[in-house]
């Protein structure tokens, strides 16, 4: 196995006197989609974001790319950043441009490209999101849920990053839409070599796109694993996660 | 890391199918050194792209490759193996679409002709607008007025405090600044005359009858008038007035009556300290430059400048607050969902209230003026 692209070792984040995280240590493989559940209030989202530098840690490191991110000056830290893609819960996407200049703000910052040719890769990086192609032009006031959150998709995918940050991105979808997602982000990840890591709630999800999934709870990863080793690991949560009536249709069993 | 290799291409011709022999790395940071040289190339016969030295490729680079594929009149085969370029390509090529962003062209004199006429029609909508809400408004009130037990007396009192008692000190200030700027101006031009005294009817009748009451409503427009109307278009934009419609609360009555109550009576107590701290600054100007005792000053004012000139510029103040609060109110629910519109609608907020503020004390003063008061 290769180095692990992300590598959290004792973790600790608090707000306050609210600790969130307590030694928690993970690691995510490059090239795999690795699912983050838990239940609401574990800390999946802030974990996210202690990952991508927008929560600091009280204590721990995060190292990703086998750099610690708190070590780097701004100049190598937008370097590191430009290598990921990460997409919000709610598509947190800039109200004031369109569609296809959310996309091309990454593009016009981080690259030499023409704008012509970010013009053109961004409609292209919008119709590979699964949105059509007049979608551009909209405002994200004017997109339902879900495009929204495809849109926010193309924009964390206008750079190629080799690791993309996903939270929810199914969640508040109808199932087809979500399906059609999961498959999108398992072809892109397969075609890209993508690395993903992936907060979820949905056990659909969790089925038809992860290779490894990390459970959340007691301020840790309680484990991590396949969906059949998850299966099998005794903890009361994990049990009615995956043997409850939503997890058992989803898993077919 | 390995390095970059920068992207290049020779076009192999010399079959009958032409190939494109590509090398180096293809990804978005090195794509843009090729790509207006791959623009100029075009065939009508199919296309052969030759992989075997490529080095890394991503969805930029192969979106340049497709295009360019394309402009040849489709593709004629892929030669050389690469481990990501093929599926990559493949996901690339389902990704098209003709381009349908046509750019708008531009007719400068006919464009302008236009956004007149829209302008127009949107300050008549806007006047219709606030005055159909005004209406609402005034109905609203008189409603809850008849049921006073439905009336939300805690955020009254807390719309109170906000945006009365906490805008005390700063009012309070500016007047006092005021009536020093008034003592100065009355002192420098009447002592030319010796006419110093009279500095006293300068300050009683200018700050009774007009500036407490316009800096209070200035102060207002300025403080309490983006504070309304970023409060309730925030609410507006996070969708929290339509679940307060969803559970059978009114807006009206649970947002705009408050404020607009609120306002009614806590303007004419505003307006009263500023009138009392702006005649305190005319008081210390004449005692330190002029040598007008304040007992004398006092005395002066109350024999001089009858209090009906307090009543008229009091009266004032309520219908100032009203209009404050009403506007605010109405641009804060004519936010829409985006961030921009609530600046917007902040910015609308304050520049008309500014402006209903002195135009009506313009009017108010060749109101009173034809009264003969």
């Amino acid at each position: 196995m290769t180095e692990p692209i992300i590598s959290i070792r004792g973790l600790k984040t608090a707000y306050g006197s609210h600790v969130v995280h307590e030694s928690l240590d993970l690691d995510v493989r490059r090239g795999e989609i690795l699912g983050v559940i838990g239940p609401s209030g574990t800390g999946k989202s802030v974990l996210l974001r202690a990952i991508v530098g927008l929560k600091q840690p009280t204590t721990g490191s995060v190292e990703v790319f086998g750099r610690a991110l708190a070590t780097l000056d701004a100049q190598e830290r937008t370097s590191v950043e430009r290598r990921w893609g990460v997409m919000f819960q709610d598509g947190a996407l800039f109200s004031n441009l369109t569609v296809l200049e959310n996309v091309m703000v990454p593009m016009k910052e981080h690259s030499n490209l023409s704008p012509q040719l970010a013009h053109e890769l961004a409609e292209m990086k919008i119709l590979m999101s699964g949105l059509g192609p007049d979608a551009g032009a909209k405002y994200p006031s004017d997109l339902s849920g879900g495009m929204r959150k495809r849109a926010a998709l193309a924009r964390a995918l206008a750079l190629d990053p080799e690791l993309l940050f996903l939270d929810e991105p199914t969640a508040g979808l109808d199932p087809i839409t979500a399906a059609n997602f999961d498959t999108l982000i398992r072809s892109l990840q397969q075609s890209l070599g993508l690395t993903v890591f992936l907060v979820t709630h949905d056990v659909d999800t969790l089925n038809a796109t992860c290779d490894r999934i990390a459970v959340l709870g007691e301020k840790r990863v309680l484990t991590v694993g396949t969906m059949d080793e998850l299966r099998a690991f005794d903890h009361p949560w994990v049990q009615e996660y995956f043997g409850g009536p939503r997890g058992r249709a989803a898993t077919g069993n | 890391m390995t390095a970059i290799v920068s992207p290049d291409f020779v076009l192999d011709e010399s079959d009958e199918a032409p190939c494109l022999r590509i090398s180096g790395d293809w990804t978005v940071s090195t794509v843009q050194s090729v790509d207006d040289a791959l623009r100029g190339l075009k065939a009508s016969r199919p296309l052969t792209i030759d992989l075997s030295n490529l080095g890394k490729i991503d969805t930029a680079g192969a979106f340049v490759l497709d295009r360019t594929m394309r402009a040849f009149g489709g593709s004629a085969g892929i030669i050389g193996d690469h481990p990501v370029a093929v599926s990559v390509l493949a996901q690339v090529h389902a990704a098209h679409a003709p381009p349908t962003l046509a750019i708008k062209a531009d007719h400068g004199m006919v464009d302008m002709l236009e956004r007149v006429g829209r302008s127009i029609t949107r300050i008549v909508g806007e006047l219709m607008a606030t005055l159909a809400f005004l209406g609402e408004v005034v109905f609203t009130i008189i409603r809850l007025v008849a049921q006073p037990w439905k009336l939300r007396w805690t955020s009254i009192v807390a719309v109170m405090e906000e945006a009365g008692l906490d805008a005390m000190p700063i009012i309070a200030f500016l007047s006092f600044f005021v009536g020093m700027v008034v003592a100065f101006i009355g002192a420098t031009t009447l002592s030319d005359f010796d006419l110093e005294i009279y500095t006293v009817e300068l300050i009683g009748y200018s700050m009774l009858r007009e500036f407490g009451v316009l800096l209070s409503g200035i102060v207002l427009a300025g403080r309490t008038n983006s504070s309304f109307t970023a409060q309730i278009g925030t609410m507006k934009m996070r969708q929290e007035i339509d679940a307060m419609q969803t559970l059978g609360l009114k807006p009206m009555d649970v947002l705009v009556a408050p404020r607009v109550l609120a306002m009614l009576l806590m303007t004419p107590v505003l307006a009263f300290v500023a009138t009392l701290s702006g005649i305190a600054g005319g008081v210390v100007v004449g005692w330190m430059a002029l040598d007008i005792n304040p007992g004398v000053f006092i005395e002066r004012l109350r024999t001089s400048v009858p209090i009906d000139q307090f009543w008229i510029g009091i009266a004032k103040a309520p219908v100032f607050g009203f209009v404050v609060a009403i506007i605010a109110c109405r641009q804060g629910l004519s936010v829409g969902g985006s961030v921009q519109s609530l600046g917007r609608a902040t910015t609308t907020s304050v520049v008309q209230a500014l402006f209903a503020i002195i135009v009506l004390d313009a009017l108010f003063a060749m109101f009173y003026m034809e009264m003969g008061i």
